[in-house]
């Protein structure tokens, strides 16, 4: 899955009521991707540009985060052995996540 | 093998979120053994969502009402001594209510005399083209992500749906400065009038519905209403928005032009549909009720459904609001330690009455917010037939109601023969307006049905659920004599 095109000039991030968890890096598909310790997966990677984290089965139309609560399995991603909505797993330094396709494409 | 450990406890309640916790209080309050079980790290639901673990608040900024809320709330569950199982979910309910759980180091099991479902809502949102783009999220979705992860949905939003939180999204985002590209409402301007009787009991929300008013007034956003999205196209940069008219049954009138707005986001929802996952699959009675948002467990007042030891509270059980969903956990959790021998009648009568004035007023205000977010007969019937309704299967209203020519005569039967609802999500996201749509073909909501109960209730791998049981473990019953 590659990043989308337009970079994150623009920060969505909006911190005038919080102060965010220690900054750290996780690797999404290989990629180290800038995130605060304690944001949802879904989140971090949609606010470093990266919209598109998987397509659907039929279609082959890209889908993204949606719910954000655990309930609509859009934002499935691996952790491990286990595919978890992403909007539900917490980023932590080391943190490793795979999308389904390249997952598919690594194990072949 | 290692056989599951299954615990045994009085009560299980199923949702930590304003009704859950309260009833799981109350219940331990009342004497019972009980177990409080969520999906997400702490208590509060959805609308008391924590900070994500390592956040905190800026010391300079008032926390919002909701934030206050939810820290007394969880602050009461932790201090209560309450026993929590949180960052599990809830994947089956088993024969006999044995609770099936799988959470960070794998399955749990729970055996419980009695269990209480408070398992909130999901939203609705009503198909158009392009929904399924990413960066299209719900409204809810976009409210968690403001209030929880304190980030923007886009750098610029459109805003859709119905339903209060479309003023406070809208202005979320303005306050985090983001910008809104318009705000289109549904309803009409006459449609939030005639709630304002019922709002009469909540001025505090009236004064910041209007306050929300202003501020989006001052940033020259376009609020229009009796709108809705005609499609989203996804173009260099951002998406693309057509806004078009609607009537008061919510279809888009075909005489008028369609507005276009370009955004880098869309957040869209149209209300609020009671989850029902856990009942439906326990086999409880359900009935229809379109005011309260939807399918909901037949239960009385107090919460008891059609089977012994099976109680519903809160949004779950019909949607009344946040507010009142305290109270209402409250009187399920009364009614269970009664049921159970626990509370005399006397006690336990003089408790309904009391959590029942409790509830009332909160109740109507959160009735009226419901009245305004359900299902609009005329917004289903105007989803074009290429717009995928099941996002799981990719399938679409054309597709639905070739099933449903073909003779599919409930949901069942839809899903049987199209895939509509079987994906992962298990119908959560399209069951409301995939049963809509069939109903238009079948006659009633009631007639369509709705999609039977199935573990898992959420996705979990086989080697999860078969932990170290083997081939050698499988018992092998000895051969029939020839």
């Amino acid at each position: 899955m590659t990043q989308s095109s337009s970079p994150a000039t623009f920060s969505l991030r909006a911190d005038q009521a919080v102060r965010r968890g220690p900054a750290v890096h996780f690797l999404a598909d290989g990629v180290s991707v800038p995130a605060f310790e304690g944001e949802s997966v879904a989140a971090a990677l949609f606010a470093s540009g990266w919209r598109e984290l998987r397509r659907s089965p039929r279609d082959g139309a890209p889908r993204g985060m949606f719910c954000l609560m655990g309930s609509c399995q859009e934002c499935l991603v691996w952790v491990g052995s286990r595919k978890l909505p992403s909007c539900q797993v917490p980023v932590a330094a080391g943190l490793e996540i795979e999308t389904m396709a390249f997952r598919e494409q690594r194990i072949g | 093998m290692a056989e599951a450990q299954t615990s045994s406890v009085d009560l299980v309640v199923i949702g930590a979120g304003p009704a859950g916790a309260r009833a799981a209080l109350r219940a331990q309050a009342c004497g019972l053994d009980v177990l409080l079980v969520d999906e997400n790290p702490d208590a509060g639901g959805q609308v008391w969502r924590p900070l994500p673990l390592g956040f905190s608040r800026a010391g300079d900024a008032s926390p919002s009402p909701e934030a206050v809320q939810g820290d007394a709330l969880r602050a009461e569950v932790r201090k209560s001594g309450v026993r929590c199982l949180f960052g599990h979910k809830v994947w089956n309910v088993g024969s006999g209510l044995r609770i099936d759980l799988i959470g960070p180091d794998g399955v749990v099991s729970w055996q419980p005399r009695a269990v209480l479902v408070a398992t909130g809502t999901t939203e609705r949102v009503l198909p158009f083209p392009g929904w399924t783009q990413p960066g299209v999220i719900g409204l809810a979705a976009a409210t968690i992500l403001l209030k929880s992860q304190n980030m923007l949905p886009g750098r610029r939003t459109l805003v859709a749906g119905t339903g209060p939180l479309l003023l406070a999204v809208a202005n979320g985002i303005l306050k985090a400065g983001g910008e809104v590209a318009a705000v289109l409402d549904l309803a009409s301007r006459r449609d939030w009038l005639r709630t304002l009787p019922s709002l009469a009991a909540r001025p505090d929300l009236l004064w910041q519905g209007a306050q929300w008013q202003i501020a989006l007034r001052k940033a020259g956003v376009p609020v229009l209403y009796r709108h809705g999205i005609e499609s989203v196209e996804a173009v260099a940069g951002g998406l693309r928005i057509r806004a078009r008219q609607v009537d008061g049954a919510g279809a888009p009138v075909a005489s008028a032009s369609s507005r276009v707005f370009e955004a880098d986001a869309v957040a869209a929802g149209h209300g609020l549909v009671p989850g029902t996952d856990v009942t439906r699959l326990l086999r409880a009675r359900h009935r229809y009720d379109a005011a309260r948002g939807g399918w909901i467990a037949d239960a009385d007042a107090e919460g008891r459904t059609s089977l012994a030891g099976v109680y519903v509270a809160g949004d779950g059980a019909g949607i009344a609001g946040a507010a009142a969903a305290g109270a209402h956990g409250e009187m399920a959790a009364v009614a269970c330690a009664f049921d159970l021998g626990r509370l005399s009648a006397r006690d336990h009568a003089r408790e309904r009455d009391r959590l029942s004035a409790q509830w009332r007023k909160p109740a109507r205000f959160g009735r009226a917010m419901a009245g305004l977010m359900a299902l609009k007969q005329g917004a289903v019937a105007g989803i074009p037939p290429a717009t995928v309704v099941c996002r799981c299967e990719d399938v679409t209203r054309a597709e639905i109601d070739a099933a449903a020519r073909d003779g599919a005569r409930d949901v069942n039967q839809l899903k049987a023969w199209t895939r509509c609802g079987m994906g992962p999500c298990q119908g959560r996201t399209c069951s409301d307006v995939a049963g809509a749509l069939l109903a238009a073909h079948v006659g009633s909501r009631e007639a369509a049905g709705c999609f039977t109960g199935r573990a898992p209730l959420r996705p979990v791998s086989l080697a999860e659920v078969a932990g170290d049981y083997t081939y050698a473990d499988i018992p092998i019953p000895k051969a029939a004599p020839l």
